[in-house]
């Protein structure tokens, strides 16, 4: 069955603040391979301008998928979250997320179409510090592969 | 945010140094620890098998962190990049081997934008696949 449109605009709530912490990114950036200073040493950072360590840009996605789990486990809504697969993603960044910072998020519905069968879902995050300063909005699409596709 | 490129010293078409990353098995465990995202096809053969894929899958959001490297290591600050949006297009297929598997991306100027920012178009393959679709970013330079 299809998602129902009557969902696109629909905004949920912010989230509760997620505190990002030295740690944090150093384990990000540790795993994705990344040795860059800015990311691990508070005064490299604050050579390149930076009030402390930044994260790798595609942290951001660890905010923003806890956010996104409002939308994708509403009940409402229906999405079947087994049968998703990430699709197109986009981040775009007034300043990058750094240690200290306590972000927030408001998750929007974007879009709700159909193509060729699956569903797809478009969700805009906008994620701001508690202070309300923006410092990434998230575009993110699931598709929902149809019930009925052979499982192959 | 202080690129260490600066916007005339570029062209269209000037390449960033291109770079290949390896996959492997344990990467995407670690992976998976430290941003939250358990999936099992991303870790294990059998759940990967059962639901149609190939074999254990990257997360794409980890093909993605590797194609932003070419363009953070080639600005020298990473808060220099201030847009990057790409399509999951294939998925990298990581076998169970010590080699595992291997990201190749490359990197050009496509377009040169008001306020000293410019347009990077990547290409990110694995096993000679394009696996991400439009991979764009938009960069501050010095």
């Amino acid at each position: 069955m299809p998602l129902d449109a009557k969902f696109i605009g629909r905004t949920y709530p912010p989230t509760e603040p997620y505190e990002v912490g030295r740690e944090k990114i150093r384990e990000f950036a540790a795993a994705i391979g990344d040795p860059d200073p800015a990311y691990n040493d508070p005064e490299a950072a604050k050579a390149l301008g930076h009030p402390d360590v930044i994260a790798p840009p595609t942290f951001a996605i660890v905010v923003t998928m806890r956010a996104a789990d409002q939308v994708v486990y509403d009940p409402e809504l229906g999405l079947d979250y087994s049968r998703v697969v990430h699709r197109d993603q986009k981040f775009t960044y007034t300043r990058p997320v750094r240690a200290g910072d306590r972000l927030t998020v408001v998750t929007t519905v974007d879009d709700i179409k159909v193509l060729a069968g699956n569903d797809v879902l478009t969700t805009r995050a906008e994620v701001r510090t508690v202070e309300g300063e923006h410092v990434v909005t998230a575009l993110s699409s699931l598709v929902a592969r149809a019930a009925d596709e052979s499982e192959g | 945010m202080t690129a260490k490129i600066s916007f005339d010293d570029v062209v269209v078409g000037t390449e960033l140094p291109t770079r290949s990353f390896p996959v492997t098995r344990e990467t995407l465990v670690r992976y998976a620890g430290a941003s939250g995202d358990f999936n099992p096809i991303h870790w294990n053969g059998r759940f990967a098998t059962d639901v149609g894929l190939p074999d254990v899958i990257a997360h794409g959001m980890f093909t993605m962190a590797e194609a932003a490297r070419v363009v953070t290591d080639w600005l020298g600050d990473p808060g220099a990049l201030v847009e990057f949006g790409v399509r999951f297009t294939k998925p990298v297929v990581v076998p169970d081997t010590v080699e595992g598997a291997t990201i190749e991306v490359t990197g050009k100027v496509a377009v040169l934008l008001d306020d000293r920012r410019a347009r990077v178009d990547l290409v990110v393959t694995a096993a000679g696949a394009k696996v991400l679709g439009v991979p764009r970013a938009v960069v501050q330079l010095a």
